[in-house]
């Protein structure tokens, strides 16, 4: 098993006629079994061809009629791409993935709150994407270094999350889902609902949690952790050393107003019982040790 | 984006918030000319610089007469301003705003942030102006009244005039209070602001709602749209550094440290910085040269750290992902070949082609120190500092 998408996921990329979408989804299609999950492509007005052997519509509500797609990623440009998940959403894909950088916090804001009460799943904006490692892989994370197993990962950030990644594959452990959410401040999955999801996982038996400063989502998913979780989490959190008020490259990484410290959020994921590492360097190996206690 | 306070009350007064009559000026002259055209007989001169605090550190002063108006903007224009948001050294004060003198009869807070958990803007407000709101949030929160806006209705006129009367405007200004709350969300909303604060609002001797300070930060990522405020840009406020290395799509923040950092990604850029000080050392900056780094990307940045005097040494941390470590490898050693890199660099690939990677570097002739995990890399670039 694994969380929000695994082998069976069938993936409509949007924007697949652009650089990127094109790029990433012939990588995806390569990987384990992307062929049969990879069944549709949408760029408005350039319906009718083909993108690496997948079928192009124009619109995500065509797409699903003709293909049964029900994921959806994301590499429209800014501009347009609030209006994609608009569009995703209202087409009832179960899970949208949206990678775009730089979206707007406004166009964000009218997004999520056309999204209430719709059971859509959006992780993203600005994320790497999710992989269910030797399943599928949606997003632009390398594949090969993920291993199937049963660590989860949830993170903010896209390289970051390779480097646990790695960790964790060479010490043996493989994971069961990666997920990035993404570094922007309004946004769809955050660390907890991540992390509710891998607490009902049967497949996942320990979470490696990376948050960065800005905000207060890993602090209340600390709490939750403290009252509910019954699997063991370790975690880092990344800008012990950023500057207040400076925005450290992603869009919410910024301490404001003497909140979002990581100080703060490593305190809070400590308390709930969480192994947080100040070593970037010793995720995989605290995953290890969490495992033996 | 960050813009001064003269420029956000030109924002607020054509979405109607009562401002108090100014204009900005460059030279003393302009600000005795201003004084007189204002009129009356008390004017304000006040330092405009993006940082906060300008009154405590001096930049802000009230004048009774022509003369003082002249010797003031003297004093002020040109003087370096220390508040506890420059730094220590302080900011060059190249602007004025000269307004004229309000006749304050109490000072309130209004703010308004884009909140995170709501996922929605919330609308802040307090009796308690002229300080702090970080203080107040500690010492009172139950003074600090919030409305979260529903983006499709925008804030109401019934939740505008709710928070104008609790933070204390009098009930035959509520409605004009409420109002000016309503305004300065429609800037907010309209302008892609990330961050708006009146501190203070003012209710005067004279019966007016009158805001007396304006901080607009806007969304970066919605400066597309619109043009107007990027000509609002003041480039004297902005380090010089992150402003060249943003013409070259590179994420850079100078520090004060000494260990240059070049990586790949703003989550395992900040990861770096962290383990660098957990080693004893201390990044001079922050780097993220993105996911597709080119060879001209990372020669800027080389070029970028090089400038700091500071500087000890370098850190290059890439996770090859999409971007494979040959192509990176290569663009390190042509970027090596074209600066002349006056410290030691120490350099730790990983992910994609890896291997081929760490043998260009080898093969290149640069002096290049290797390092296999970040840990180690850490390590060795403080020992190098450390030895330089």
């Amino acid at each position: 098993m694994s969380i929000l998408i695994n082998k069976d996921s069938r993936v409509v990329t949007q924007g697949i006629t652009g650089k990127t979408g094109m790029f990433h989804t012939h990588h995806s299609i390569e990987y384990a079994n992307g062929k049969n999950c990879y069944v549709a492509g949408v760029t408005p007005k350039k319906g009718g061809q083909e993108v690496e052997g997948v079928p192009v519509y124009d619109s995500v509500a065509e797409a699903r009629d003709a293909t049964n797609c029900n994921v959806s990623v994301i590499y429209v440009p800014p501009p347009f791409a609030a209006a994609a998940i608009d569009e995703a959403v209202d087409a009832g894909m179960e899970v949208v993935i949206c990678i775009t950088e730089g979206i707007p916090v406004k166009d964000m804001i009218l997004t999520r709150d056309r999204m209430k009460g719709s059971s859509t799943v959006l992780v993203g904006p600005n994320c790497p994407g999710v992989i269910t490692p030797e399943e599928i892989k949606i997003g632009i994370m390398p594949g090969y270094i993920h291993r199937k197993g049963r660590i989860g990962v949830v993170s903010r950030s896209g390289t970051l999350t390779y480097e646990v990644v790695d960790q964790l594959t060479k010490l043996g452990l493989g994971q069961s889902t990666c997920v990035g959410i993404g570094g922007d401040p309004v946004n769809g999955l955050k660390h907890l609902d991540v992390m509710k999801m891998f607490n009902d996982d049967p497949d996942t038996d320990g979470v490696v949690m990376c948050g960065e400063i800005g905000g207060t989502d890993e602090e209340e998913c600390a709490e939750w952790i403290a009252d509910n979780m019954n699997k063991p989490v370790v975690g880092f959190i990344a800008g012990v050393t950023a500057p207040p008020g400076k925005r450290m490259g992603h869009a919410g990484a910024i301490i404001a107003g003497g909140k979002g410290t990581a100080d703060e959020k490593i305190a809070a994921l400590e308390a709930a019982g969480v192994s947080v590492t100040r070593n970037p360097s010793d995720m995989g190996k605290l995953m290890v040790e969490a495992l033996q206690k | 984006m960050k813009i001064h306070e003269y420029q956000g009350k030109e924002i607020l007064r054509e979405y109607g918030v009562a401002v108090p009559e100014g204009k900005a000026c460059f030279s003393v002259a302009e600000a005795v000319a201003a004084a007189e055209a204002i009129g009356g007989n008390k004017w304000v001169v006040k330092a405009q610089i993006h940082a906060g605090g300008r009154g405590k550190g001096g930049g802000v002063k009230l004048a009774d007469s022509i003369d003082e108006v002249r010797s003031l903007a003297d004093e002020i224009l040109g003087m370096t301003l220390v508040t506890h948001q420059t730094g220590a050294e302080g900011k060059e004060v190249k602007r004025l705003l000269v307004e004229e003198g309000a006749p304050i009869k109490d000072e309130l807070y209004v703010g308004l942030v884009v909140d995170r958990t709501t996922q929605r803007v919330t609308v802040m407000a307090s009796s308690e102006g002229g300080t702090e709101i970080e203080t107040v949030a500690e010492e009172t929160p139950e003074l600090i009244h919030k409305v979260s806006v529903d983006p499709k209705t925008g804030l109401t006129d019934a939740e505008a005039q709710g928070l104008a009367s609790k933070i204390g405007i009098p009930s035959e200004l509520v409605a004009e209070g409420g109002k000016l709350i309503q305004a300065l969300y429609q800037a907010f909303w309209d302008k892609d602001a990330s961050l708006a604060e009146i501190n203070p609002l003012i209710v005067t001797d004279d019966g007016r709602v009158v805001a007396l300070d304006a901080k607009i930060n806007f969304d970066e990522s919605a400066m597309y749209r619109h043009p107007e405020l990027e000509e609002l840009r003041d480039l004297d406020e902005e380090d010089a550094d992150e402003i060249e290395a943003s013409k070259f799509g590179l994420n850079y923040i100078s520090l004060d440290g000494t260990i240059g950092c070049l990586v790949n990604g703003a989550g395992l850029a900040m990861a770096t910085m962290d383990i660098i000080k957990l080693y004893g050392a201390s990044p001079a900056n922050f780097l993220d040269v993105g996911g597709g780094a080119t060879t001209e990307q990372v020669t800027e940045a080389f070029k970028i750290m090089l400038k700091n005097s500071n500087l000890k040494a370098i850190l290059v941390n890439i996770f090859g992902g999409i971007m494979r470590c040959d192509v990176i490898a290569e663009g390190l050693v042509n970027a090596a070949r074209e600066v002349d890199l006056s410290v030691p660099l120490v350099v730790r690939l990983e992910g994609t082609n890896v291997e081929q990677g760490r043998q260009i570097l080898a093969d290149s002739g640069i002096s290049v120190i290797s390092a296999t995990t970040m840990a180690d890399a850490a390590e060795k670039v403080a020992a190098a500092a450390a030895g330089a």
